[in-house]
């Protein structure tokens, strides 16, 4: 995925009107589809498609599963919900392609764990499955036929930029809480690498995390001087952000600027901040989940960007059950190798120079 | 060289102990932070988790067996207490009681898997081990409970006390201790605690000098469930959240506790408070390592190596000569 430096606002309203677009397209090609299954038997077969998410307790993957559940009747869809025991357990996933195919469902929709299951997802698509990435774009893109994602990347700039604006100047010491840091997965790189490329850093290898300079200067609002102190893997979770705040906070207690992988470790990040009495530290964070929206409400987080993985999910299966039943196939979003299910940016301090939206608008559409 | 090794052999929490000193010394050196108040409080903050789950796991190696379930156990016991009173509105006391209770009951469970069944504890474990996954996921729909949802005793552990930056200790860090105080006990100074030992020496001859192994068996298995149960309400306080996501590697963390602690895997014999030294020296390397800016990578290296030498010199340990 390449870094783009254009403005945020215009990338936002131009990923969310090509959204638009092919939404309408899809839904469209889905009713096409459906008009002539009333009139003969084709459109009235039961689609199988897989859903195979990393686990089956973020709430993320939970509101993926639920909201795709709701939709797999009302599309004639037969659904099978099968996810890893827990992030990094690509074994899991691959058994669940395995099953897919030996089912014979039409098409898979995956948030691929790692490129440990490229060689799994490569021999359903041989077998004719039609294969959607969901949320995690894998590595290479073209591994699956498309991607329905946020644009990580994108998210991370959102963030990014809101703290540098936010920092006014001050200098930033910053803690970076990633999903992993023995495994390199494309999320994990993009949110982390657009938060420093929003806060205008240079990022270096902007596909590998931890190897920009550990101090200089930061471009993003007012510009200043910054340290980074630490980058930590959280696993995703409450426990793990916590250790890993811990842990950063020991090397360099000024920390005044936490970038989270996702809430569950913002949360847990926070616990630990106001364990050690750091009451003024600016954390972001990525998913806009609802607790994660009420937790920029009540000021735990500063800012998140907020994801929508009920859309992808809902339109990743009704873009199978199209294609089975002889629809078009969707393509990506322009200047993307993936179909860009959109980013906004939340919180109720908004910083100059970055479009967000308040909780309260946030709180309407959020999932989990 | 026979002296120590006969000394270390009477002694068999004195090896861990000199390898803690050793470990918290080198990271003393290596980063000053390490040894100041503030990060001897986080070490012991981030160890008291798996010290906890490592009681129940010492009382179950030491009768030869092997808990594979207990961070099932954990999460199930944590899952029922925050949903029952953030979704069912149940006051706080009785959700955790609840809550410990269907821990007690899960070890129970194991417990009469093991004993009536006759099935070995491992292959007991691992089934039960999904199968409490499957329930904590299936009863709290998967999704993680908030702090400020659950009443504040639920979140009391994660409380502390003393100056911040300096030795600030948790009430979860007290339960534990507590925990260790009455298990070490009861293993040390109590007719059941000889029994425990006894029937993981040998069950047989257990049998045949009058200790009724089995029904030993199956409290041993409660107990730990009780302990699971106490964890689980730590780890709220901890995580600052009831998460299903929690102690990912609870299992193997208890076990390499248990071991780097001087217990031995085939029964009858260690002490409980090797466990606790065996945890902390674990979580030494993982804390020390991160100071240093290591990679987690070779943090799991340094874990394995530390279970490897620790056997050996367990096994150089058993080899003298009496």
């Amino acid at each position: 995925m390449h870094i783009r430096h254009v403005s945020s606002s215009r990338t936002v309203r131009r990923a969310l009107a090509s959204a638009g677009i092919v939404g309408l397209a899809l839904g469209a090609a889905a009713c096409g589809s459906s008009d002539s299954g009333s009139g003969s038997s084709g459109g009235t077969d039961k689609i199988g498609v897989a859903l195979i998410t990393k686990d089956s307790s973020n709430p993320f993957f939970v509101a993926m599963q639920n909201g795709a559940k709701a939709d797999a009747a009302k599309q004639n869809v037969n659904l099978t919900v099968a996810s890893g025991k827990q992030e990094g357990d690509d074994q899991g996933q691959i058994t669940a392609i395995e099953d897919a195919i030996a089912r014979g469902d039409k098409g898979i929709l995956i948030t691929p764990m790692s490129t440990g299951v490229n060689a799994a997802i490569k021999k359903a698509r041989d077998a004719g499955l039609y294969v959607i990435a969901l949320d995690t774009p894998p590595d290479p893109a073209n591994t699956v036929d498309i991607t329905f994602a946020t644009d990580n990347r994108l998210a991370g700039q959102l963030i990014g930029k809101w703290a540098a604006s936010t920092l006014d100047g001050k200098p930033a010491t910053i803690a970076m809480l990633d999903l992993f840091n023995d495994k390199i997965v494309s999320v994990d790189y993009n949110r982390d690498q657009g938060f420093l490329e929003g806060m205008g850093i240079d990022v270096a290898d902007g596909k590998k995390n931890g190897d920009e300079a550990k101090t200089g200067k930061y471009t993003g609002g007012k510009g200043g001087d910054y340290t980074i102190v630490c980058n930590e893997p959280s696993n995703g979770a409450e426990d793990g952000g916590r250790t890993a705040m811990e842990n950063c906070l020991s090397k360099n207690p000024k920390i005044n600027v936490v970038y989270t992988i996702n809430e569950p470790a913002a949360v847990g990040a926070s616990t630990a901040l106001k364990a050690a009495g750091v009451n003024d530290a600016i954390v972001v964070s990525i998913d806009g989940g609802c607790a994660g929206v009420k937790a920029v409400k009540d000021g735990t987080i500063g800012a998140t960007a907020q994801q929508y993985p009920l859309k992808m999910a809902t339109m990743g299966m009704e873009a199978i059950a199209s294609i089975a039943r002889g629809g078009t196939k969707p393509t990506t979003s322009e200047g993307l190798d993936f179909f860009n299910t959109g980013v906004a940016l939340v919180t109720d301090k908004p910083a100059a120079g970055v479009d967000s939206i308040t909780t309260d608008a946030a709180s309407k559409i959020c999932w989990g | 060289m026979q002296r120590l090794q006969g000394l270390l052999h009477s002694f068999p929490w004195l090896s861990p102990l000199i390898l803690f000193v050793v470990t918290f010394a080198f990271f003393s050196i290596l980063n000053p932070r390490f040894a100041e108040p503030g990060g001897i409080s986080i070490l012991i903050q981030q160890t008291a988790i798996v010290a906890a789950l490592g009681i129940g796991q010492t009382l179950i190696i030491l009768t030869a067996g092997i808990d594979l379930s207990v961070g099932a156990i954990t999460i199930l016991a944590m899952m029922i207490m925050a949903t029952l009173a953030a979704n069912n509105g149940v006051p706080g006391l009785l959700a955790l009681l609840i809550g410990i209770a269907m821990a007690v009951a899960a070890g129970f469970l194991n417990g009469i898997l093991v004993t009536k069944v006759n099935l070995p504890p491992f292959i007991v474990t691992l089934g039960t081990l999904s199968i409490f996954t499957a329930i904590a996921l299936l009863y709290s729909g998967g999704s993680s409970i908030q702090q400020d949802k659950l009443p504040r005793l639920l979140n009391f552990l994660g409380e502390g006390f003393g100056p911040r930056g300096g030795l600030r200790l948790t009430w979860g860090v007290v339960l534990v201790v507590i925990l260790y105080l009455i298990v070490g006990f009861a293993l040390g100074q109590t007719a059941w605690g000889r029994h425990v030992y006894a029937v993981g020496d040998d069950p047989e001859s257990a049998r045949l000098s009058g200790v009724a192994s089995k029904r030993v068996l199956l409290s041993v298995y409660t107990v730990a469930g009780l302990i699971y149960g106490f964890a689980a309400w730590a780890l709220i306080g901890r995580a600052g959240a009831a998460t299903p996501n929690a102690i990912t590697d609870a299992n193997l963390a208890s076990i390499t506790a248990v071991v780097i602690g001087g217990t031995s895997l085939f029964g009858g014999r260690g002490r409980l408070i090797g466990t606790l030294l065996g945890a902390l020296i674990v979580q030494s390397f993982s804390f020390g390592l991160s100071l240093a800016g290591v990679n987690q990578q070779w943090r799991l290296l340094a874990t394995g190596v530390l279970v490897l030498v620790a056997v050996t010199v367990d096994q150089w340990i058993r080899k003298v000569k009496s």
